[in-house]
């Protein structure tokens, strides 16, 4: 739980109505206006200095979008980012140095490499576009390689080709801290390794959060992972904030319906209690005409009429672990909202 | 097609495979992918076959079907399904044991589908490939099949092509595709590993049912040990080209015997052996072994935290703990102990 959050409340990362819409060329939506993909469409989160924030969601629903925005390898439509206290992008803090101190690990650990570059030079590249002396920054990016678990004597030459899976992900986390960066996003990083694999790098992932006081974002879809890493999750459906909790308490007691629909279709491990009936059915819907009302009502088993009509909000900012779901909105209508009178 | 083969008796296994061995390229160190694989599978079972990459869990599952490309695969033992004889069926009936004996489902339907025709198109073809109906009747088939595997607006559906249609709808199009022609194995290449956990639950449920229904027997290949739980009767562990592991599946999850098991078991987060936050998780020292290199001795010994010099003087035959599990393995007592 954030206990480090407790003790020091202090908001490294704040992102306010963030929205990214994707045209698609010479489409119409049905209301006749341009048609778009509402990838992140209105979010508000922050993440607290040296904790580990989870995201999940079914794809679609915005979470690489999210993290590519935070990251700013996408403008967003709107909304803002303040890190540390500072407007990103304004003249307090320009992208070059904002990104200096966010750095990202990608899916592909392949095809995030440059082939044609030995892996000590993708390291050192970094520092070395920041004004670090070239021989420096090949020392820093030894440094690193030893720190991922790669001998440098032996590795520091080769090309991302003759790595494994496993390894080339060491390589990308190494590039990534070669910044010094204080926040490092990682979009499923781990997913694409096998499972002893994925165990060793999410080890290396906290040795490292602790030796250099780091903040993750950790998007994943393997709940067990994201239980496992994070101090914190958020959930996403269709581009919005579903909840966020932290991760103790959401994975024992998640409110919104959705939560509880991912969780329970998690595999059980138990072979006497096997899954009987599938929580949710079908896929998500399309983004591109995300349903009126609260997004999720054509696949929650507590759907009532007032779901269809109006927005759930993400419920009060004080709280730690707001929800959007009218059965916790005051007066929403919704016949479980907390003080709905019958036939309200 | 020629006679079929007389039915077989109840108690005879569906598959039978013997010794296979799989190596790929013809130079002076092939890669042996596959190294003495013994696999029986019962009517209507459904049995994992549970192991990471470059385990040979896919290719023992594509040899089932003769998938391997003859030119540069080298293949030995013996395969039997249902009374076929399958590394030995000539082109032509290779091509009638395919789809009516044994069918397979893969990871990505995207790319196992035809773009060029519809859904619907594709399984006409596929039945009347194989038997001797009109475009009508089996048009009829494929309806019945998409309701079965609850494709909705079905009718409509069928006349869609694979990129028209959700990851999870074009999983149960190409689950409606194996069931074609009705066959007696399904053999299932992590049908869900590319899904999300939602529509995940969703498609191996409908497996589920299908087996119970249809009588299929099944061999799933996944790395998810979670999502076997789910569907299967019994678990195959490989490691480096062999069955190390094979029990029901209650046995592999609550009494593994296996060092390799034990690891896969702990090594999960928050799986089985539920991880608090915080804590490391266990790992397995080093990296599978180079399959164009293998030791002559137990593949997992210089991984293994119970390996002693014994392990390193031969491959470890498969002991016999109970009659339905056997683990290829000489320190059983001490992994017994650690459990």
């Amino acid at each position: 739980m954030s206990e480090a959050a407790a003790k020091q409340p202090r908001p490294l990362i704040e992102v306010r109505g963030l929205v990214k819409h994707f045209p698609l060329k010479g489409k119409k939506a049905d209301d006749g206006r341009p048609a778009v993909v509402r990838a992140v469409d209105g979010i508000d989160f922050m993440v607290y200095e040296r904790e580990t924030l989870g995201v999940v969601g079914e794809s679609g629903c915005g979470k690489s979008t999210a993290a590519r925005l935070l990251m700013r390898l996408l403008d967003p439509n709107a909304g803002e980012i303040v890190f540390d206290g500072k407007a990103v992008g304004s003249r307090d803090l320009p992208l070059k140095e904002y990104r200096r101190q966010v750095q990202m690990v990608f899916q592909d650990s392949y095809s995030s490499l440059n082939p044609r570059l030995t892996i000590e030079d993708s390291i050192a590249f970094g520092p070395r576009v920041h004004g670090v002396a070239a021989r420096e920054s090949v020392e820093r990016a030894r440094d690193l390689l030893a720190r991922v678990g790669l001998e440098p004597r032996r590795f520091a030459e080769r090309y991302p080709h003759e790595l494994s899976g496993g390894q080339r992900q060491r390589v990308n986390i190494a590039r990534a801290l070669a910044l010094q960066p204080r926040v490092v996003i990682l979009d499923e990083s781990t997913s694409a390794l096998d499972k002893s694999v994925e165990a060793q790098v999410l080890n290396l992932l906290l040795d490292l959060k602790e030796a250099f006081g780091l903040t993750y974002v950790f998007i994943g879809h393997d709940l067990h992972v994201v239980r496992y890493v994070s101090d914190r999750v958020m959930v996403m459906y269709l581009g919005q904030v579903a909840e966020l909790g932290p991760s103790d308490v959401l994975f024992a007691d998640p409110l919104h319906p959705y939560t509880r629909a991912l969780l329970a279709s998690m595999p059980t491990m138990d072979p006497d209690r096997r899954t009987e009936e599938a929580p949710l059915a079908g896929d998500p819907p399309n983004p591109i005409n995300p349903p009126a009302g609260c997004r999720f009502h054509t696949r929650c088993a507590a759907a009532e009429p007032g779901c269809a009509q109006r927005v759930p909000r993400l419920s009060a900012d004080a709280s730690a672990h707001p929800v959007a779901c009218l059965m916790y909105e005051p007066g929403s209508g919704h016949t479980k909202a907390p003080g709905a009178k019958v036939a309200a | 097609m020629s006679a079929m083969p007389k039915p077989a008796a109840a108690a005879e296994p569906l598959v039978e495979v013997r010794g296979l061995q799989v190596a790929f390229g013809r130079g002076p160190k092939p890669v042996r992918a596959v190294n003495g694989v013994d696999l029986t599978v019962a009517r209507g079972e459904t049995v994992a076959l549970i192991g990471e990459s470059g385990s040979g869990k896919s290719v023992t599952l594509r040899a089932l079907l003769r998938l391997h490309a003859p030119r540069t695969t080298r293949i030995e033992g013996s395969v039997k399904v249902a009374g076929h004889d399958v590394l030995s069926l000539g082109p032509r009936a290779l091509a009638d044991y395919r789809g009516k004996v044994a069918s397979m489902i893969f990871q990505e339907p995207l790319l196992a589908l035809d773009p060029v025709y519809t859904v619907g198109r594709q399984i006409i073809e596929s039945i009347r490939r194989h038997e001797p109906v009109s475009e009508a009747d089996a048009r009829k088939r494929a309806l019945e099949l998409f309701e079965r595997v609850r494709i909705p607006s079905p009718e409509r559906r069928l006349d869609a092509y694979p990129h028209e249609m959700s990851g999870g709808m074009r999983q149960r199009a190409m689950i409606a595709l194996a069931l074609a022609c009705r066959p007696q194995l399904l053999l299932a290449d992590e049908p869900t590993t590319a899904l999300d956990a939602t529509v995940q639950i969703q498609i191996l449920l409908l497996l589920r049912e299908l087996q119970r229904e249809l009588g299929l027997a099944i061999v799933f290949v996944t790395h998810d040990i979670g999502a076997a739980v789910e569907v299967a009767d019994r678990f195959a562990v490989m490691y480096a080209g062999r069955i190390v592991e094979q029990a029901p599946v209650r046995t592999i999850v609550r009494a593994p015997r296996h060092p390799y098991t034990l690891a896969l078991l702990r090594g999960r987060a928050g799986g089985g052996h539920a991880m608090a936050r915080g804590t490391r998780l266990l790992t397995i020292a080093g990296s599978p072994p180079d399959l164009a290199n293998l030791p002559a001795c137990c593949a997992f010994a210089e991984r293994c935290t119970f390996a002693e010099d014994a392990c390193r003087q031969g491959v470890p035959p498969a002991v016999q703990l109970a009659a339905d599990h056997a683990v290829r393995c000489l320190r059983t007592d001490a992994t017994q102990a650690s459990t």
